[in-house]
């Protein structure tokens, strides 16, 4: 797992502002990171780029003469999930190799500076970096009232990301909050929460949605960037096609199951233990586009489905409102109250023309009616 | 056989019929395998079975048989016979259709005891049948949203892109489903008046759309 500690990272942080002029391999090597370690990397990070295998030695060769990026760090209204993603992230010492090929100038979570002084090294790199920073935001933004609900270092967080993501070369929102507001999104919002595409619409940004992020698909976003100068291909909500290009019905473990008729109906039932498709359960990887299957959490040793639970669909646009009942196939229907599904209005509904239809019939049946005849008024 | 009813017309083409026909039997279709697709039953004995893989299969086959009976249907509504005119869909915008509209619907409220005749749809069942063509179309719009989405990035995707900027995924899944119920609404409805019709006008109402041929009142002019 991650050997990292805060002490190393805020030293990394420090190193990182004073080795700024050498490239990634240069740092890497005085830093002692192996060129077995270092091509391990570059081959993951060339899987998770869907690139084929042979591009890992560009890959390893343009990261040996790149410099770094500057890199900053903002927190609003999040859980801190997404830099505990990064940060537990060890496949293969990805956290210490990201961390060696970024200078993170500012991370509230992790760096040493506090207060002022921490401010003043993020208005440095707006100032000195312009146009040439990389912003991750994490959490949702406040936009209600002008966002008042929400500031760090007595900024709103809405004039933070205005400012920061909008002086920044991109910005990549982690998460799920980050790129659509997330949680905190969900009715009725009480703050307004949105996600940083919405609070700054001009500004280039790539959405990583998921929670939390996927460590490797932000490394392998950044080298991306690193190896080929430009961001990667997005799709319609602004999430590399690399990564969310495939939904996870398509390539779920247990999709076997789900083409033979094979499916958990209880919880801890004879089927769940086997391992069967999750779908009667509510799992929501038919509306999902994201790589976990292939891509997997913590090591690759696992992913929800894998875990046996069905897919909450966290990584799509307003989770939380869309994807509830976590358990059930389908949303309630609204209007209706609670636990109204679809199939009890519906046969309500049918069941309720039927019985009318029959009464008029019954009614027609003993009724003496005239037939058309020549002298009506037709045609 | 009615002592009116005296002469024979042919009313529904055979396009006609056959789009009825193959809507009949796709619904049917779509909606069987549409549920066992919204909540499964665990057919399946082996991993390696296919029970799920076979209903899904004939749902998209059915599927497109029924976009195309659609599509030819409304092409056959600028081709075909008076009949079978859009502008027979459409009878709220005339005088005579509005008139007709109010009587047949004093009739189904028991008002009136006299049937008026109609050589063709009635305006009542033509207005239904525009709303359901409405809801035919979001059937099929929701579908195949839902469907292309095996291939994203691919010409289905794309092309239904305003789809998904415009609904959720589930919001999708929702309509699709509760709409089913909505055209079963209609198929009592539909079954109901085709038998009233039929012992009432004495025109062989249902046989006319296996056949074609309607007997009526008047002559054809």
């Amino acid at each position: 797992m991650a050997k990292l500690d805060t002490g190393k990272i805020s030293n990394v942080s420090k190193q990182g502002v004073e080795n700024r002029d050498c490239s990634i391999g240069e740092i890497l090597r005085q830093r002692g990171v192996s060129r077995r370690d270092f091509m391990k990397f570059c081959s993951v990070m060339t899987a998770a780029m869907s690139l084929p295998a042979t591009f890992a030695p560009k890959v390893a060769q343009a990261l040996d003469k790149v410099k770094r990026p500057t890199l900053v760090w903002l927190e609003l209204q999040s859980c801190t999930g997404d830099t505990e993603a990064l940060l537990r992230s060890a496949n293969p010492t990805v956290g210490e190799i990201v961390l060696e090929i970024l200078s993170v100038d500012y991370h509230e979570t992790i760096m040493a500076a506090a207060g002022h002084q921490a401010e003043a090294a993020l208005d440095k790199v707006i100032v000195e970096e312009k146009g040439k920073y990389i912003c991750v935001v994490e959490g949702s933004v406040s936009m209600k009232n002008g966002g008042i609900y929400a500031s760090t270092g007595g900024k709103s967080h809405l004039d933070r990301v205005r400012q920061v993501c909008g002086g920044a070369l991109a910005t990549i929102a982690v998460g799920t909050c980050a790129s659509y507001g997330g949680i905190g999104a969900a009715a009725p919002n009480p703050t307004g929460a949105a996600g940083v595409r919405e609070a700054v619409p001009g500004a280039t940004i790539i959405n990583l949605p998921g929670c939390p992020v996927n460590a490797d698909n932000l490394t392998a976003t950044i080298v991306h960037y690193l190896v080929f100068s430009k961001l990667p291909a997005l799709d319609s909500y602004g999430r590399p096609l690399f990564a969310y290009g495939k939904r996870i019905h398509d390539n779920c473990e247990r999709r076997p199951h789900f083409d033979a008729g094979q499916y958990v109906e209880q919880w801890g039932d004879d089927r769940h233990r086997r391992g069967f498709c999750l779908y009667k359960m509510g799992c929501k990887g038919p509306a999902t586009f994201h790589n976990c299957p292939t891509q997997r959490y913590n090591e690759k040793t696992s992913w929800p489905i894998g875990a046996g639970h069905p897919c909450a669909g966290c990584s799509e646009p307003n989770f939380w409102d869309t994807m509830s009942p976590m358990y059930k196939r389908l949303p309630n229907v609204p209007g209706f109250g609670i636990e109204a599904t679809a199939d009890k209005v519906g046969v309500a509904l049918v069941a309720g023309a039927a019985a009318a239809f029959a009464v008029h019939g019954t009614l027609n049946a003993i009724r003496k009616d005239k037939e058309p005849s020549d002298k009506g008024k037709e045609e | 056989m009615s002592e009116s009813c005296k002469f024979k017309r042919y009313i529904w083409e055979l396009p006609v019929r056959w789009c009825h026909w193959i809507n009949v039997l796709s619904i049917a279709l779509l909606a069987v395998t549409g549920f066992l697709i919204g909540n499964p039953y665990s057919f399946g004995k082996s991993a390696s079975d296919f029970t799920m893989g076979w209903i899904r299969f004939i749902h998209f086959t059915a599927a497109y048989a029924f976009t195309v009976s659609l599509a030819s249907r409304v092409i056959w509504s600028f081709i075909g016979n008076r009949y079978a005119q859009w502008r027979e869909f459409l009878p709220f915008l005339y005088v005579k259709g509005r008139e007709k509209m109010i009587r047949m619907l004093r009739y189904y409220m028991l008002l009136d005891k006299e049937v008026p005749e109609t050589v063709g749809h009635n305006p009542l069942a033509t207005t239904a049948y525009l709303v359901l063509f409405f809801l035919y179309i979001t059937m099929v719009l929701t579908g195949f949203s839902l469907y292309a989405e095996h291939a994203p990035q691919g010409i289905m995707h794309k092309s239904l892109g305003f789809m998904y900027s415009m609904f959720s995924n589930q919001g999708m899944r929702l309509f699709h489903h509760f709409s089913m119920y909505l055209i079963f609404g209609f198929i009592v409805n539909h079954i109901y008046s085709a038998w009233l019709m039929d012992i009432k006008e004495h025109g062989s109402e249902i046989s006319s759309m296996f056949s074609g041929y309607k007997f009526t009142v008047k002559r054809e002019e």
